[in-house]
């Protein structure tokens, strides 16, 4: 493979300052690109000519010769042999080891492609079966006590106001109980040494692997089998709060590990007690990480469906009280109507999961925010924010603009 | 209270204000250089001995520095004159540790109010990320809850010890962390000074700092030392002569704890040192 050497221009050479100022030249372009983002034109050929025959080849395999039928079978094996015919060509044109980091190269692209295609095949689709039978208003202001699926414009009466408030509500105590035991757990964890610690751990680690109807069922039978309490939002908040805990109290855990050692010993020095330093130097730091780990943990259990089943039960009606009565949830509005021979079951299910997934991605938007208050402050006064922390980066939609922060 | 605080201001030469029962005004109290008298220390973490029988006093308002090659217990010693060195798990010591005469092991002795009279600058620069300039220099204040009644002056007076304060004075609202590596280490100078300590303990202050900050850091210790005890580790030779007064050589031989070979005035330690360890170690023939 040649490489193409920068050409001076001769009009640099003789300008004023020539003796001063050299051109830098171009970068050279190396032989064999190493990153999967590195594509010379022989590779991008290679890849389009390995893409095109194996599409064929599988194509008079599937049609042709046998009768082979169904999309899928058919990607998988274009896939297949796709990522074959990659390694053979890439070979015999250049060598077998760039064959192999070729390969490697494309299938880590194509996992990531894959995730990506799938999320937003996921959101849009359900945007599609829900957006055009919406009718806005009576979706959020009315609830399904009216329901009469048959008549023609049965959604321009009834809407989800009921299953919105209930989540609402259900997530929200469930958040207010949960949160602070969870983060108090993650300050036991990480900051007090002790024999207990190794106990807890294990503990809250097994505990993020309960079931969550297992969650609901143990809810429901050691207050509603017993009627110490009736179904009820608030039961709902209770078998939340299992499933929030545990997933917490390890990620705000680990987002208080990564705090420096320095800190903490640069407040005992002054003479902090330890509760201090846990209180005015080491959360303040883990801040926008904490509160990642505190959205991302809602943002998990608003989708929770089988912990409501025997606790919420679910609702037609409006019921504001999230501590006496049936309420209706989001999760359950999907789950009972998705099952209906019905279309306007069916739509306001897919209303309902488009409302669902509304809201995690506000609460998505709202951690990126809130963790980027102090920056912004920073922002303000012209300093340099302090570094963000890697998990919201790595969980949240938004980009972080490093150029934005430079400014 | 049936504890005895610490008494550090036996020697103020100001009229001591009026004290209060808790003792608090030891906090605020004009700051009076503290003397230190290390007696027969010895220091483990775990079963293993690193530190063997240091006997060692920072005189009033000096500066001692401590130098040695790594490893031999600079720092470890150093932890142990302000009761941070319990706080590593496993961390145990023998021997006593008096300020102004008060043992500071003593029973009764809390290692807060130690820690308060007796302040400490670390190799790294830590500021709190998530605290202003001036809240890191209040920081002390905050934690142990004393109302500074000029608050705005004691940052002034503070941050124009550690030398920062023209550097600063226009963004004290800004965060500790926004600031350059030299920089940082003057506030967190500025912050230890804040909570008027006896005694201010330095580990290698500016070993990770570029050349011009470090003499900016000479200075201001040498411009606070009247008033503080200054006990300095450091690597650099020419450092310890800059600004000590007093010079202790740690050496810890092959698999053996770290022990003080030769201490005394700096100029007789670099000039005509009694033991021919410590000219060697001073003239760069080791460590
Ligand atoms: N946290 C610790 N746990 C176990 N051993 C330690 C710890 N800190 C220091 N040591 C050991 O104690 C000895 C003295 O260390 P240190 O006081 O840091 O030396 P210096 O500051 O003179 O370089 C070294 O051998 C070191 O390995
Ligand atoms: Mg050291």
């Amino acid at each position: 493979m040649s490489i193409d050497t920068p050409v001076r221009t001769p009009g640099a050479a003789s300008s004023a300052d020539a003796e001063t100022t050299v051109m830098p030249p171009a970068p050279r372009r190396l032989p064999s690109a190493i990153r999967p983002g590195d594509f010379s034109s022989t590779d991008v050929a290679l890849l389009a000519f390995s893409a095109l025959s194996s599409f064929f080849l599988v194509w008079v395999a599937f049609y042709q010769i046998t009768s082979l039928s169904g999309v899928l079978g058919f990607l998988v094996s274009w896939f297949v042999l796709f990522i074959a015919m990659t390694w053979i060509s890439t070979a015999q044109v250049i060598e077998r080891q760039v064959a192999t980091d070729r390969v490697v190269a494309t299938l880590v692209v194509s996992a990531a492609v894959l995730v990506v295609g799938l999320v937003l095949f996921i959101v849009l689709w359900v945007a599609y079966k829900a957006v055009p039978s919406i009718h806005w208003t009576s979706l959020f202001t009315k609830d399904q006590k009216n329901f009469q699926p048959a008549s023609p414009n049965a959604l321009s009466t009834v809407g989800i106001s009921e299953a919105i408030v209930g989540t609402m509500e259900q997530v929200a105590v469930a958040a207010l109980i949960g949160v602070p035991i969870a983060i108090t757990t993650a300050v036991f964890l990480n900051e007090v040494k002790g024999r207990g610690v190794k106990l807890v751990r294990t503990v809250v680690t097994a505990m993020s692997g309960t079931p969550s109807v297992v969650a609901g069922v143990f809810i429901y039978s050691i207050f509603i089998i017993d009627h110490i309490m009736n179904y009820s939002g608030f039961a709902a908040s209770l078998a939340l709060v299992v499933i929030l805990l545990p997933s917490v109290t390890r990620v705000v855990e680990e987002v208080l590990r990564v705090v420096p050692s320095g800190l903490r010993e640069a407040s005992l020095a002054l003479g902090a007690p330890e509760w201090r330093t846990t209180w005015s130097v080491v959360l303040p730091t883990a801040r926008s990480g904490v509160v990642t780990a505190v959205l991302l943990g809602v943002a998990r259990i608003v989708g929770e469906t089988a912990p409501l089943i025997f606790t919420a039960f679910g609702s037609q009606v409006m019921n504001w009280n999230v501590f006496h009565g049936a309420q209706g949830a989001l999760p359950i509005v999907i789950y009972s109507d998705v099952r209906q021979a019905n279309q306007s079951f069916l739509d306001l299910a897919f209303q309902a999961g488009f409302v669902l997934m509304s809201l995690v991605l506000v609460l998505f938007v709202l951690a990126r925010l809130f963790s980027r208050v102090r920056d912004k402050d920073a922002k303000k006064r012209g300093d340099l924010p302090i570094e963000d922390d890697a998990l919201a980066r790595m969980f949240l939609p938004v980009p972080m603009e490093k150029s934005e922060n430079l400014s | 209270m049936t504890t005895t605080p610490l008494r550090t201001d036996d020697m103020a030469p100001a009229p001591a204000p009026a004290r209060d029962p808790k003792g608090d005004h030891l906090r605020l109290a004009g700051s009076a250089a503290g003397e230190i008298e290390a007696e027969g220390v010895y220091a483990w973490f775990g079963s293993r001995l690193v530190l063997e029988n240091v006997t060692l006093t920072m005189e009033r308002s000096k500066v001692t520095a401590l130098i040695g090659p790594s490893g031999c217990g600079k720092s470890t010693f150093l932890r142990i004159l302000n009761r941070m060195h319990e706080v590593v798990p496993g961390a145990q010591l023998a021997g006593t540790v008096g300020l102004n005469g008060v043992d500071i092991y003593g029973s009764g002795q809390r290692a807060m109010d130690t820690r308060r009279h007796i302040g400490m600058v670390f190799q790294k620069p830590n500021p709190f990320p998530a605290m202003t300039i001036q809240e890191n220099v209040l920081a002390g204040l905050k934690f142990s809850r004393s109302q500074a009644k000029h608050r705005d002056d004691l940052v002034e007076e503070m941050l124009t010890k550690a030398g920062l304060w023209n550097e600063v004075k226009d963004r004290l609202g800004s965060l500790g962390g926004a600031l350059s590596g030299g920089q940082q280490q003057r506030l967190c100078i500025a912050r230890s000074l804040a909570v008027r300590p006896s005694v201010l303990l330095m580990d290698e202050p500016c070993s990770a700092l570029d050349p011009t900050s470090t003499l900016r850091i000479e200075k201001t210790i040498q411009d606070i030392a009247g008033e503080v005890t200054v006990v300095i580790v450091t690597h650099n030779m020419q450092q310890a002569q800059r600004v000590s007064d007093f010079c202790a050589f740690f050496l810890a031989e092959e698999n053996k704890p770290g022990r003080v070979v030769e201490a005394g005035p700096t100029e007789l330690m670099f000039g005509n040192p009694a033991d021919p360890r410590t000219a060697d170690y001073v003239n760069g023939q080791f460590g």
